[in-house]
């Protein structure tokens, strides 16, 4: 099916050498930041991980989410998204690359990565993750891979790849709640050190990756002869609006718990992060953004005749994804380093390198994303108006 | 015996398949493979089954003080100055008392206690974060209690530097080597990309000697005629200099709260009886 990614209109390889374009200037970059050491991004002593860490860990979520499509679709018996079940896994695949290569390029010593194989370590739970993302990144290929290719020759997938699917859903949970564990067992980082953080990543998960699968279905039937149809598209909102009331309402539980114990060790974070400390705010107005997105998106959503007509849908669902990536990509991780373990106000901000190399992992993602779904959108075009059962 | 080359190429690929596999096989099955936790042993080694540390603000009264204990240590182990706080290297340093002890928070303290500088350096906990966090065990606890560093086995992946709560690590964000005045060629330098941090001079110790901040105070307390401000031990012998200290003096030590349990002890008070 691959050779499907390698022919196509004029407008699809613009776009693969923009993106090309993208990741070669972050490439470009990152040899820069071998050659000379992390110090060229705005990382510190006091604030030791940044952006990179933060979108690896926003991604797992978008990675995780494909899980909201294959629930109903597997578990429920929800037929209609027979179709879009694909781009949710994907997604998927796309979505762990990129977290591969952001942990990666956030590496002091790079070229001893092997050392976590060589000496493994289940006590940490970098490990673990190294484990499940690896894990989920294989079940995903293999399900999306296989299921696609059964639909193209008008089959039914093999027996075996059932048992894989069903795997991949606690699979899908287990990435993101591992991924919180990085941060949730460290002693002393109170905005990290909560019982809630694995829940809180999991609702912000299921807000943001069904937000971006919106999106892109869009996309996807605005530039291509596949729709994914109006039905499981207005059934994909219903699930981001849920997951985004609860994550709002997690976020409304750490404040209550932060402002109302006043235990300086969670207040601090929440105050530098929404109202600076002593004059340190550089992350002040993001992180309002980020609250005043998350009321637009929240509203629209809410509203049954907003939802439903999807422009105002697109509208909310980019003001979601744009909210919860600035809360998760990045005050998440700088809201754990600051104030450092002294309770001094060290802040962060990423340098231009730092952004590019960022860009250059999303672009390299989005390159991945492309060609899958070019691939599944033609098999989907060829076979349109064939359904078959999985 | 003479052979075409088809058998030799043979025989080669096969005894280089067992030469590899198989020997490796048989060092796991013998234990004889060396793990980064190994250390060779000098009869003259001081040895301990728990290292501690005991400082004594008090006897710290002039910038030369401090200042004699950052370079003993700084100078000998190649630790750079980087000249800046974001990408500063740092194994001994200080900081005021509501910054050494942050929960402890009293403004009306004694003014001598409020604005002396407290030396600060890894507490080679017992129940130590770090250690529990790297994923390569380049960061391992030795039996004698300290804290140790393999630089040639961590990654550089950071998670020792969020673990540990009393921002002890140090990260090579730039190559450390121009930036050393004079390099101690009995020490080895770093590389970028690294994490660093005190190791209760474990290299001295195999040698004899007591870590090199402490033996600065001590020798600068002699020459003085007064008492040094440092002192080290093992803290599961009694009749340890540091388990004296400890049982006739009042100590606190970092954030014991978060069950850590440093190695490292505070005298705060100024005088004897404090």
């Amino acid at each position: 099916m691959l050779e499907k990614a390698l022919t196509g209109s004029r407008s699809y390889w613009t776009w693969i050498f923009f993106l090309l374009a993208l990741v070669g200037i972050g490439f470009v970059n990152y040899l820069y930041q071998f050659k000379t050491g992390l110090g060229i991004t705005g990382m510190s002593r006091d604030v030791s991980w940044g952006l990179y860490i933060g979108q690896f860990t926003f991604l797992v979520g978008v990675a995780a989410s494909a899980v909201m499509l294959v629930i109903p679709y597997y578990l429920h018996d929800f037929k209609k998204f027979g179709k879009i079940v694909i781009l949710g896994e994907f997604l998927a695949v796309a979505a762990v690359t990129m977290c591969i290569a952001f942990i990666f390029v956030d590496l002091g010593q790079p070229m001893r990565v092997l050392n976590v194989i060589l000496y493994p370590t289940p006590k940490s739970i970098l490990f673990w993750d190294m484990i499940v993302l690896n894990g989920y990144l294989f079940l995903n290929i293999v399900i999306g891979w296989m299921t696609l290719s059964s639909d193209r020759k008008g089959i039914k997938p093999p027996e075996w790849i059932k048992p894989l699917i069903y795997l991949s859903i606690p699979w899908a949970v287990s990435i993101h709640t591992v991924t919180a564990f990085l941060y949730a067992g460290l002693p002393d980082r109170y905005f990290w050190l909560s019982a809630l953080t694995a829940a809180s990543f999991l609702s912000s998960a299921f807000a943001a990756g069904p937000a971006l699968l919106i999106i892109l279905a869009l996309i996807v039937r605005k530039f291509t002869k596949f729709d994914p149809g109006k039905e499981p598209i207005q059934a994909v909102g219903k699930i981001v609006t849920y997951a985004m009331i609860a994550n709002v309402f997690f976020l409304g539980l750490k404040i209550f718990t932060a402002a109302y114990s006043q235990i300086p060790g969670y207040l601090y974070p929440m105050k530098y992060l929404y109202f600076g400390i002593e004059g340190f705010d550089k992350l002040v107005p993001i992180m309002w953004a980020s609250s005043i997105l998350a009321v637009i998106s929240l509203a629209i959503l809410i509203v049954p005749a907003l939802r439903k007509n999807e422009t105002t849908l697109v509208l909310a669902c980019i003001a979601l994804f744009v909210s919860l990536w600035i809360d998760k990509g990045f005050g998440f991780i700088v809201g754990g380093f600051v104030p450092n373990p002294f309770k001094k106000v060290m802040e962060y901000w990423p340098t231009m390198p730092e952004i590019l190399i960022t860009i250059g992992v999303w672009a390299l993602g989005f390159l991945v994303l492309t060609l899958l779904y070019k691939i599944a959108v033609t098999v989907r075009e060829e076979t349109a108006g064939i359904e078959i059962e999985h | 015996m003479s052979m075409n080359r088809r058998q030799f190429l043979k025989i080669a690929g096969v005894s280089t398949i067992l030469g590899l596999g198989g020997t490796s096989a048989l060092n796991a099955l013998r234990g004889s493979a060396l793990e980064a936790s190994h250390v060779l042993t000098d009869e003259k080694a001081l040895n301990a089954k728990r290292w501690a540390m005991v400082i004594d603000m008090s006897k710290f009264k002039t910038g030369e003080d401090y200042k004699r204990v950052i370079k003993a240590c700084h100078s000998i182990h190649n630790v750079p100055d980087l000249g800046n706080p974001k990408d500063e290297i740092k194994w001994i340093w200080t900081d005021t008392f509501a910054h050494t002890f942050p929960s402890q928070p009293n403004e009306y303290m004694e003014e001598g206690i409020k604005h002396r500088p407290f030396i600060l350096l890894c507490n080679h906990c017992a129940n130590p974060p770090c250690v529990r966090v790297c994923p390569t065990k380049a960061t391992f606890k030795r039996k004698d209690g300290i804290i140790m560093m393999d630089q040639h086995r961590c990654i550089g992946c950071r998670f020792c530097m969020a673990g540990c709560p009393f921002g002890a690590r140090s990260f090579n964000y730039k190559d450390p080597r121009p930036f050393l005045k004079e390099e101690n060629k009995e020490y080895p330098t770093r590389t970028i990309g690294v994490v660093e941090k005190c190791t209760f001079c474990f290299e001295r110790l195999a040698r004899g000697l007591v870590p090199a901040c402490v033996e600065a105070s001590q020798e600068a307390a002699k020459a003085a005629g007064g008492e040094p401000g440092m002192f080290f031990g093992d803290l599961d012998d009694p009749k340890s200099e540091v388990r004296k200290l400890l049982a006739t003096r009042y100590t606190i030590r970092r954030k014991p709260e978060l069950g850590t349990d440093p190695s490292v002890f505070y005298v705060v008070g100024g005088d004897k009886n404090a």
